[in-house]
């Protein structure tokens, strides 16, 4: 991907760009942090200016949405100006301990939490999981995500998972210990390098296992797997995506009765990055007793949740509202009884701006694999 | 065929376009020495009238029968050639050129291995032009008459033009009224014209015009034949009311029981008609059509007690048992005249036109600012919670053009200055309203354009450079997300409309028309032109014309203009009577040909078919070329299993010899 005689300019397309705005107006981040995606564009073009700009303590402020890339008229991808000079950081050492941290527990771990490879499948105790074998043809083969298997907040969402797929009768498998970062947020903290050596390991480790699709229960998985491993030979989806499958087979049987109104929020990875929006919608609409209400601005206007980007290693210094409180503010003015998502990031970065703004008692955010636990029979 | 080949070489320098890589005297003095080279020249200029004089006078002096020019591609010149050496008594094709400039110097860079290849390349074309025959190009007859596709201002001009000069036109236009999009603009840039009060005359005179046949609601559905003798096939549609009787009073449209029931097409659906309708007052011919998909009696077969424009037409004229009807004729040209489609600014979400009714498109806001328009020229928009006159006006420029996200990377040349109209006729008629126009360039490049953005700026409209990313609603209010390049202030922008400055499009049923002429799209999709820049109403079907926004977007002046173009260009083949058919074309052996008929499959022109002769008693079947419609692309040459069906000048025994002397044939 990078090649040392490529030079800056050449690799983002700078000179493509015609300065009209839309990344930096459509940016989300624009109303907390001093970012301004369309200034860099501009300025990178100066190979002797690059070291001061990496040097801007706002190139940390990106939480790669990917909106500016999305609107772009000329095809550009501004954000990636910004990792690439975050690349020039990391190269030099200079990073955040929590950032280093992060990037030396996937190098010697597989996953950023710091945690053991060993216990990567705990997650699954007392669970009948079908394990995958190289060389053994499987129609899906999952990917639980490392946050999704160490964070005990979202670990529910492979654990439900697993007793509908059981339930259903329809063929799957789960990776054990061997599952390894899928380098998402590596390649957004600019560590270009040990994002490669991830492309490398993963796509030999994935396409040793026969697989027809590979089902990620990750937002961010799923879109780093669909566009950045372009030798994997799995097509890749989104755990909602094939949800819908079943029900439309008549393979989820309901129960219950919810009686809650819920509003779904986009995550940029699902939504604006790859398009999916209706799949998670419908799920939550068949939960029995449920009353659906739509964010003002939803699907392609989604809000940002700040969730990514790596920014759940780099601590924002803007003291403004988080994007994230302005999100649950904006469910409670909707009256909704729960935020429902379809990403591990945005639980945990919603539930805790629901509990800063002390509105856990009336209000829930739930991923939605955690209310199809509750409303689907296993 | 019988003289002995005497040939001329004339090496082109082009200025230095060829001589600045090749060494054109090398060139020269290796094609002296190359078998049957009598001459051998270099000049600057070969195209120039010395140059040709040139070629004459060796002619002449020297008894020179074939002629070879190394210069350009022959798509440029070769016409030139062959006239002059015809002028010098020589049949026009004894001759070949060697591209040594398309084909070697621009693509090259290195002077020896340049030259070695132009070498080559005169070599081959020395093996080939000793081997042609003399051909005769014959004439034929074109019929005085037009078929003008698409009835907004472009062909409408181009009727006129044509009917003036005195052929007939038959002019066809797919809606019940002629007008197109101009009919529904309200102002016209720069000058503020009123649109309607300069197109309703010429619309008028379309229709009263003794040499225009109007074909009205109707669709071309056949076109077959050549350039002077094209024989069309079109489909009136049923109207479902007797043309000769309706008088266009009205009567049915007001006691349609679905009256006002339905988006007015004219009205970008903000303004409602009946199932029985004229699309707008001035309509031409002012004749009412029942639609066939909001009627009740025509979809359900039961209309009350019975169809109630039946009952109130006192001319008689409404009639459900009428039929389409098919229209045949012949003309000698064809003007493709179909405009555009305007962006769909659906496919861009983030800015919300489904979502919000103040949200509207440039097209939306000619209506609404019309006098003639669904609200009488009343700036009135419904901001979600009532109905108001929006005082915080933004226009977003660049919608649907410049855009690689929606595939649309050209700049649609009329926007900018449409806004500019549209934000001046908004101060015109809100005078305390804050107007924005969000821009990314302002290209006003027409005559009298920059001098109307100057007066608009001048009346307060405030120009903001930024292209907006977002709308959303927050209140009453629609928010544009936007930065502010010039001061980097990322803006958050509270207004009550929105308009967007949408772009043009290609046509959405396009595909018809290319499929019917055999045309071709440049790479934004509109209509290829034959050359942008020498033949720009031309196509590469011969005697079909492109005149408008079919070829790209235009505004009025430039339609009209390339409308006039396409006109004068049509009218050669009528003016003259006659068409030169081209002499290189296929033929056939009939005597090895077995009659299989993979070249009648395989031609693109269909020329080719197969017929019944007499070979030695026995009636076989062998294909025959249509030499008026073979384009002599050579395809059924390459499809056919015996070889007997070969395109003139370039047969085997012709080509063979050429790709050989290149070295690539042992």
């Amino acid at each position: 991907m990078s090649t040392e005689s490529q030079t800056f300019t050449e690799k983002y397309d700078l000179l493509g760009c015609i300065q009209c705005g839309r990344c930096t107006g459509g940016c989300p981040v624009t109303v907390r942090a001093d970012l301004n995606v369309r200034r860099f564009v501009y300025d990178a073009y100066y190979e002797e200016k690059l070291d001061e700009l990496a040097r801007l303590a706002e190139i940390w402020d990106c939480t790669a949405c990917h909106t500016c890339a999305v609107r772009c008229p000329k095809g550009l991808k501004p954000l990636e100006v910004l990792l690439g000079l975050r690349t020039m950081i990391i190269e030099s050492g200079k990073v955040e301990p929590t950032v280093r941290d992060a990037l030396q527990s996937v190098l010697l771990e597989g996953n950023p939490w710091e945690k053991s490879r060993a216990a990567r499948s705990d997650w699954m105790e007392g669970l009948d999981v079908k394990i995958a074998e190289p060389g053994v043809p499987v129609e899906n083969l999952f990917f639980v995500c490392c946050t999704i298997a160490y964070d005990p907040r979202v670990k529910s969402i492979a654990r439900n998972i697993v007793g509908l797929l059981n339930k259903s009768g329809v063929d799957y498998a789960f990776l054990d210990e061997s599952e390894t970062c899928c380098g998402s947020e590596v390649f957004t903290l600019g560590e270009e390098g040990l994002f490669e050596m991830l492309v490398e390991d993963n796509t030999e480790l994935l396409n040793e296992y026969t697989a027809k699709r590979l089902v990620c229960l990750s937002p961010h998985c799923f879109t780093t797997y669909k566009t950045r491993y372009p030798d994997l030979k799995a097509e890749v989806i989104h755990y909602t995506q094939l949800l819908v499958e079943l029900l439309e087979e008549g393979k989820l049987n309901w129960k219950g009765d919810l009686q809650k109104t819920i509003v779904y929020h986009d995550p940029c990875y699902l939504g604006k990055q790859s398009n999916v929006y209706d799949e998670p919608r419908t799920l939550l609409k068949n939960i029995p007793g449920v009353k659906m209400v739509e964010f003002e601005r939803s699907r392609e206007r989604s809000l940002c949740c700040e969730g990514g980007g790596g920014k759940m290693w780099v601590e924002s210094e803007s003291k403004k509202e988080r994007l994230a409180e302005t999100r649950i503010k904006d469910a409670k003015a909707l009256e909704a009884d729960i935020v429902a998502v379809a990403c591990p990031f945005c639980v945990l970065t919603l539930e805790d701006a629901m509990k800063s703004l002390g509105y856990e008692e009336e209000m829930r955010v739930a991923e939605i694999m955690e209310l199809l636990g509750e409303f689907v029979e296993a | 065929m019988t003289d002995k080949p005497k040939v001329g070489v004339y090496v082109c320098h082009c200025g230095i376009n060829i001589s600045a890589t090749v060494d054109v005297e090398t060139v020269a003095d290796y094609a002296l020495k190359l078998p049957n080279v009598e001459v051998a020249r270099t000049y600057s200029y070969m195209c120039s009238d010395p140059g040709q004089v040139l070629i004459k006078n060796d002619i002449k002096e020297h008894g020179l029968n074939r002629i070879i020019v190394a210069s350009c591609s022959p798509r440029m010149h070769e016409p030139t050639f062959r006239k002059a050496i015809q002028e010098a008594g020589l049949n026009p094709y004894y001759l070949e050129m060697a591209n040594i400039r398309e084909q070697c110097s621009w693509v090259h860079e290195d002077m020896e291995e340049a030259t070695a290849k132009s070498k080559k390349l005169v070599a081959s074309a020395v093996a080939k032009v000793r081997l042609l025959e003399a051909l005769e190009s014959k004439e034929v007859d074109a019929e005085p008459a037009a078929l003008i596709i698409g009835a907004g201002i472009a062909g409408i001009q181009a009727a006129l033009d044509i009917a003036d000069a005195g052929f007939k036109v038959f002019l066809v236009e797919k809606t019940p009224s002629v007008g197109g999009r101009m009919a529904q603009l309200d102002k016209t840039f720069p000058t503020l014209d009123c649109s309607a009060c300069i197109l309703t005359p010429k619309m008028v005179d379309c229709a009263s015009h003794p040499n225009i046949e109007l074909l009205s609601y109707s669709e071309v559905e056949e076109i077959g034949g050549y350039i002077g003798n094209f024989d069309v096939k079109v489909r009136k549609k049923a109207r479902y009311v007797d043309f000769d009787k309706c008088t266009g009073c009205g009567d049915c449209a007001a006691e349609c029981r679905v009256k006002d029931r339905f988006p007015s097409e004219f009205d970008q659906g903000m303004g409602k008609r009946s199932a029985i309708y004229l699309p707008f007052p001035q309509a031409v011919p002012a004749k009412y059509t029942i639609d066939p998909e909001s009627c009740l009696y025509l979809t359900r077969g039961k209309c009350g007690k019975g169809p109630k424009c039946q009952e109130v037409c006192k001319a008689e004229a409404i009639n459900f048992e009428q039929e389409d009807e098919i229209v045949e004729f012949k003309v000698g040209a064809v003007i493709v005249a179909t405009g555009f489609d305007p962006f769909d600014a659906s496919r861009k979400p983030e800015y919300g036109y489904n979502d919000y009714p103040n949200v509207i498109t440039g097209m939306e806001m000619e209506r609404l600012v019309s006098a003639s328009g669904p609200t009488g020229g009343k700036v009135k928009v419904f901001n979600g919670e009532e109905e108001i006159e929006p005082k915080e006006v933004a226009f977003i420029k660049c919608v649907g053009s410049r855009d690689a996200s929606v595939g649309n990377e050209y700049c649609s040349r009329v926007c900018c200055m449409y806004v500019a109209k549209q934000a001046h006729l908004i101060r015109d008629k809100i005078p305390d309203a804050n107007i924005r126009v969000y821009y990314i360039d302002v290209r006003a490049f027409g005559k009298g354009f920059e001098e109307f953005y100057d007066r608009v700026r001048r009346e307060n409209v405030r120009y903001i450079r930024g292209n907006p990313s977002e709308i959303f609603k927050r209140g009453n209010k629609l928010v544009v997300k936007v930065e502010d390049t010039l001061t980097a202030t990322p803006l958050e922008d509270e207004v009550d409309l929105v308009v967007l400055g949408v772009g043009l499009e290609p046509r959405a049923d396009m595909r018809e028309i290319m499929d019917l002429l055999r045309l071709s799209q440049s790479p934004d999709r509109f209509f290829l032109e034959a050359h942008p820049k020498l033949r720009p109403v031309d196509t590469a079907t011969e005697g079909v014309f492109l005149a408008g926004c079919c070829q790209g977007p235009k505004d009025i002046p430039d339609t009209v203009a390339q409308a006039k173009g396409a006109a004068s260009s049509a009218m050669i083949p009528l003016a003259r009577g006659k068409v030169m058919i081209s002499a290189q074309v296929a033929e056939v052996d009939e005597a090895t040909c077995r009659g299989c008929g993979f070249c009648v499959n395989i031609c693109p022109y269909t020329a080719i078919e197969l017929v019944k002769i007499n070979r030695f008693g026995h009636e076989v079947e062998v294909a025959r070329v249509n030499e008026a419609l073979c384009k002599g692309c050579g395809s059924c040459s390459a499809g056919c299993l015996s070889d007997s069906i070969q395109p003139k000048s370039f047969r085997d025994r012709q080509i063979l010899p050429q790709i050989a002397a290149l070295g690539v044939l042992k």
